[in-house]
């Protein structure tokens, strides 16, 4: 699993990425009410906004962390949206990714790198 | 950006101590929510006691320079020097009666929305018991010693503590402090006295539940928190759950739901608009607001339920059935006790009617929306 900045995740197999957010992301919005996933088939571009994540009090963005097209969204958060909170880095997951280049992954923050981060914050 | 240091509350290491995130807000740092977070704060506050620290707010006493004695003569006296201010009947405010009434100015947009009550004991006529909003304090309080003159001597408490303590079993723990307050009725106010220092009570508060708002001198404020929070019923609750809170109880918030380009009529607030000084005219703004009360009006605040999507939060633009844009919504979000999102916004008064059906714009997209009556969620206030 790889990290960026913005507190999100991504995991990848074969050329399949899967992307959610970080514990910590989702203990710092609180309790999510509603997420808003891109659908499949969109092209996404490492670094822009692919989701929104709403809490109670504010809306926050969710930002690609790697490029490639979504071949699916978690539809378990349309009704369920406190999979986030729950299980932020498992089956509270946003989006399925197919990659156009793996080794963009290479410029993300492995685990150690990412805690090393928090503890800056 | 300003420069100037947020200014803290008495209870400022006891938020801290409590784990509460703290956030600027009307130019003091303040608790957003506490570990337990947002949406089970707002839970516990409908279900059990939720307690607040409101010392951002603005308390203040209005006390004749020279009152004569008589409780009538001195009570008129010192309502009459505000009066001109407000729309509101402070005139008629019995012994021990908390009003809710709005500052207007000379076009009758709202300044302030604000609370006024007439002390209950004999000996206190001729005193306003004021408290305003934290983010206006200064200009109102300005507005307030102005009008008073030399008549009347402005005293403020905001250097204390306020504590709100809401929900349904609010009652019986502060009864247990400061016996006697369970027989308060809403809406009115006295002074009690706890572990041997005498409080000014009043049973009012800004959730739509019973409850109190106490005025704690700051010496006895983390002290009294603290013995509060000693009862199992009671939770500490931030600023976040207090506005989901007071969203779902239909309550506007100065400077977001409401501002100084907006009437009382306009804010749905006509309840605050006295009888007595619609009939005389005596108050600011009142020729705009006869003219609106008799159908000149363009918009009103409405309620909206937000049937589908992500909550609409303010400035979300409000839509007609064929998406044409006819208002914007000034709060919204998700309501915990109703599971999903509402909001409060302006539209033209043919749009009003509870039951129209409407749309809301978030991230481009349209929604689809309905005026619902507020409030929201039942209010459920003790009235005697």
């Amino acid at each position: 699993m790889r990290f960026t900045k913005d507190h999100e995740w991504v995991e990848l197999v074969g050329d399949t990425a899967t992307i959610g957010i970080t514990a910590y992301a989702a203990e710092q919005l609180g309790d999510v009410v509603f997420v808003e996933l891109p659908e499949a088939g969109r092209a996404l571009k490492a670094g822009e906004a692919m989701a929104v994540v709403e809490s109670v009090k504010a809306a926050s963005d969710v930002y690609a962390p790697i490029s490639g097209e979504v071949t699916a969204a978690n539809a378990d958060l349309g009704g369920n949206p406190e999979t986030v909170n729950e299980a932020p880095e498992g089956s509270g997951w946003f989006v399925k990714v197919k990659v156009a280049d793996s080794h963009e992954i290479d410029g993300l923050m492995d685990r150690a790198a990412y805690e090393a981060f928090l503890a800056t914050l | 950006m300003t420069e100037t240091p947020l200014k803290s509350t008495p209870l400022a290491s006891a938020h801290l101590a409590l784990g509460g995130k703290m956030t600027p807000f009307a130019g003091y740092a303040m608790p957003v929510q506490y570990p337990m977070g947002v949406l089970k704060e707002h839970l516990w506050t409908r279900e059990h006691a939720g307690l607040f620290d409101v010392s951002h707010m603005g308390p203040a006493w209005l006390r004749l320079a020279a009152p004569s004695g008589d409780a009538e003569t001195d009570h008129r006296a010192v309502a009459t020097l505000v009066e001109p201010l407000v729309c509101g009947d402070l005139r008629g405010l019995k012994p021990g009666q908390f009003r809710y009434t709005l500052l207007l100015n000379a076009q009758g947009g709202i300044l302030d929305d604000l609370m006024i009550g007439r002390p209950a004991a004999a000996e206190a006529q001729g005193t306003l018991y004021i408290v305003v909003n934290a983010a206006t304090k200064d200009a109102d309080f300005a507005a307030i010693a102005a009008a008073a003159g030399t008549a009347a001597t402005l005293v403020r408490a905001d250097d204390g503590g306020l504590i709100a303590l809401q929900g349904p079993e609010a009652a019986a723990v502060l009864e247990a402090l400061a016996p006697g307050v369970a027989e308060l009725g809403f809406m009115t106010f006295a002074d009690f006295p706890v572990s041997g220092e005498i409080l000014t009570i009043s049973r009012s508060g800004y959730t739509g539940e019973d409850g109190y708002e106490i005025l704690v001198p700051e010496g006895l404020a983390e002290g009294l928190w603290t013995r509060l929070l000693d009862d199992e019923r009671v939770r500490p609750i931030g600023l976040g759950a207090r506005d989901s809170l007071r969203l779902e109880a239909g309550l506007p918030l100065y400077g977001h739901d409401a501002d100084n380009t907006v009437s009382p009529v306009e804010a749905n607030l006509g309840f605050a608009l006295s009888k007595r000084r619609q009939k005389s005219g005596d108050f600011p703004g009142a020729a705009r607001i006869a003219a609106e009360k008799a159908g000149a009006l363009s918009r009103v605040r409405v309620g909206l339920r937000v049937l589908e999507g992500a909550p609409a939060r303010e400035g979300a633009p409000i839509l007609d059935p064929d998406g044409a844009a006819i208002g914007a919504v000034t709060s919204g979000g998700f309501a915990p006790s109703l599971g999903g999102p509402i909001a409060m916004g302006y539209v033209p008064p043919a749009f009003a009617p509870p039951g129209t059906a409407l749309q809301v714009q978030v991230r481009g997209r349209a929604q689809a929306a309905v005026v619902v009556e507020m409030p929201f969620f039942p209010h459920r206030y003790f009235r005697k």
